[in-house]
């Protein structure tokens, strides 16, 4: 066999094991947990990005767990999408775990090992929610993935344990409602392996049972990915969790709930069948449109810094459902690439939010002021570039997502699309402009005077610790050479993704 | 219409439990009844599963003298009942920690009615 396989089940393997090690060896005043998560979120990176360059170049890598063929046994798939997102997941996280190490000792100086375990078990479970071929299987990770989340944000402020519950509830209620749609498609085809499904669908026909575990697994994810109007667990758990377990789950958590959902409608079911004869991608479109619009206007309303980021996540996701909705080769450009973009401009907004918690102790926009831009220069610098990226001019990342989104919407004729997009920039525009005015530009109304002047140069530089701006920086960086390279990105790893029938 | 119901009660009591479970989970205001709710919830789907992988004159799945194993009408198919095994074991889990979270809830602010915990968070 192939040496090469084996890479589909060396991105899984090291964050399971990472969990096991961060909690086996105790030891206080050490930085095991914090070395395990982030040398094995790396080698998942390293695994997937190989894996990613192996499935383009080599094909679809299938990997049987335990030796058993499917439909039997359990297969790992690594094809273009699967190790796309992987990539994207463990890099982000990587990044994460590096930043987070002084701020989890600060905030959790008591819960450091739990939460490196944790935060792997969360981690693990949604590579393996990608990763799988088996719809049980996933539905397995779901879970796993999911209790992490719980336990994750229920470690924080006073109030967390009752929005990680809220979170409990919703979450319980979008995982059972796909195990029902799965108890259907079972029923209907009695195989569980998806290219199995996929392929006696068409052949048992058209029959309601399918198309209702179609709908009832769509409706599941929907509420795991906070798909308008199911997003009202999302705000609070993002806001009272600790500032890592925000950053360790707002980019990456909705994400791999969008997977499942590019997943079950395009690659085990027909996409023509899910756009025409079901109108399903044509509903989950407009509520991603509703959602841009909904979470574009409630951030607008948010004084603070960290609560106005999840709701912003809100609309963010909107994007990516409306590429799904769009059913057409540049809706899942776009939302692909979107998912990378905003994985990694969600991150470093997220850990520019911390790095002004750790020096000012506040995340209050009303309170900002240009002091900010001098005492933090890099970390202000950083904020900047993913709020144009969030907003999406060029040549930052935000804007060739959108920009395949626009295609596919005019392509479409789909005009309402167009308007949504264009005016939620608008409205992105409103929400980060107000916190860059405050940094940059006086707002007292003042003439900038030399006594001004004196008061600035009498003000020292107090960035953040090199741990904290390193990840900030590079993700930050990153997004420009996401930008510049999107059509390298586009035409040698999305195109590939992209299903026939599409 | 009788018939439907005679030939399908199984389904109508899942159902029925689904939708109570559904209603408890979303309605209830009482934080412990929205665990309960989710319980009942949960184990309706798993009672779907087990209740589809029913066969008349069929038996456990085990090979039995007399009874061929490659007809499949003989015995019952043991997938779904596996499959459900780590479903309530899931399902545990999830209740472990939602308890855990209702633990923290109340040493925080001393109740688990939701109008009492909307009052006393605004408080803080």
């Amino acid at each position: 066999m192939d040496p090469w396989v084996h890479l589909a089940v060396a991105v899984l393997l090291p964050p399971f094991f990472g969990a096991l090690v961060a909690v086996l060896f105790p030891a206080r005043r050490t930085n095991l947990p914090w070395i395990a998560a982030v040398v094995s979120c790396g080698l998942a990176f390293f695994a997937s990005v190989a894996g990613l360059i192996y499935a383009v170049t080599e094909g679809t890598v299938h990997y049987h767990l335990g030796g058993w063929e499917p439909p039997m046994g359990i297969e790992l798939v690594m094809d273009p999408l699967s190790a796309f997102f992987c990539a994207v997941i463990a890099g982000v996280a990587s990044f994460v775990f590096i930043h987070g190490k002084t701020v989890v000792e600060r905030e959790t100086p008591e819960k450091v090992i739990p939460f490196y375990s944790t935060a792997l078990l969360l981690i693990g479970g949604l590579l393996g929610i990608i990763l799988t071929g088996d719809l049980f299987n996933l539905y397995v990770f779901l879970e796993i993935s999911s209790l992490a989340g719980y336990a994750l944000v229920a470690i924080g402020d006073k109030r967390a344990p009752v929005s990680a519950f809220r979170y409990l509830i919703l979450g319980t209620i979008g995982a059972s409602f796909y195990l029902l749609g799965v108890a259907f498609l079972f029923m209907e085809t009695g195989s569980l392996n998806m290219r199995d499904v996929a392929e006696i669908i068409p052949i048992a026909g058209d029959s309601p049972a399918t198309v209702a575990g179609l709908i009832l697994i769509v409706f599941g994810i929907g509420l795991k990915m906070a798909l308008f109007p199911m997003h009202g667990w999302l705000s609070d758990a993002y806001t009272h969790a600790t500032s890592t377990s925000t950053a360790i789950i707002a980019p990456i958590g909705t994400k791999v709930a969008a997977y499942v959902l590019l997943r079950t409608c395009f690659y085990m079911f027909d996409p023509e069948y899910v756009r025409n004869e079901i109108p399903l991608t044509t509903i989950i479109g407009f509520l991603g449109a509703a959602g841009i619009i909904w979470g574009s206007v409630l951030a607008i309303a948010q004084r603070d810094l960290k609560r106005m980021l999840a709701y912003s996540s809100i609309s963010q996701v909107g994007y990516i459902a409306l590429g799904v909705g769009l059913a057409s080769p540049y809706g899942m450009i776009g939302a692909v690439l979107h998912t990378l973009n905003h994985a990694v401009m969600k991150a470093c907004l997220f850990l520019v939010n911390t790095n002004i918690l750790e020096r000012f102790r506040h995340t209050h926009i009303p309170r900002f002021d240009r002091t900010y831009r001098i005492r933090m220069p890099w970390t202000m610098a950083a904020f900047t570039v993913s709020a144009i990226s969030m907003i999406g001019l060029p040549p930052t990342a935000g804007f060739f997502s959108k920009w395949y989104l626009v295609l596919g919407s005019w392509e479409r004729s789909n005009y309402l699309f167009l308007a949504v997009i264009v005016i939620s920039s608008l409205l992105n525009i409103v929400y980060f402009f107000r916190v860059l005015e405050k940094v940059y530009l006086r707002t007292d109304g003042e003439p900038y005077d030399d006594r001004n002047e004196q008061e600035d140069l009498a003000l020292k530089r107090e960035e953040a610790r090199g741990s904290m701006l390193f990840p900030v920086l590079f993700l930050a960086v990153g997004l420009l050479v996401i930008g510049l390279a999107n059509a390298f990105i586009v035409t040698t790893f999305i195109r590939p993704m992209i299903p026939d029938g599409l | 219409m009788i018939d439907l119901i005679h030939d399908y009660y199984a389904y109508w009591a899942i159902m029925l439990l689904l939708v109570v479970g559904l209603y408890g989970m979303l309605m209830k205001k009482n934080l412990m009844k929205k665990v309960i709710g989710m319980i009942v919830f949960q184990n309706s789907i798993i009672l779907l599963f087990v209740t589809a992988a029913f066969k008349w004159d069929a038996t456990v799945p085990v090979l039995k003298e007399g009874i061929p194993g490659d007809v499949s009408s003989n015995y019952l198919n043991p997938l779904p009942h596996a499959l459900m095994l780590t479903a309530i074991v899931v399902g545990v889990a999830i209740v472990g920690v939602a308890f855990a979270l209702l633990i923290a809830i109340y040493r925080n602010f001393g109740t688990l009615e939701e109008g009492e915990l909307t009052e006393r968070m605004k408080g803080e």
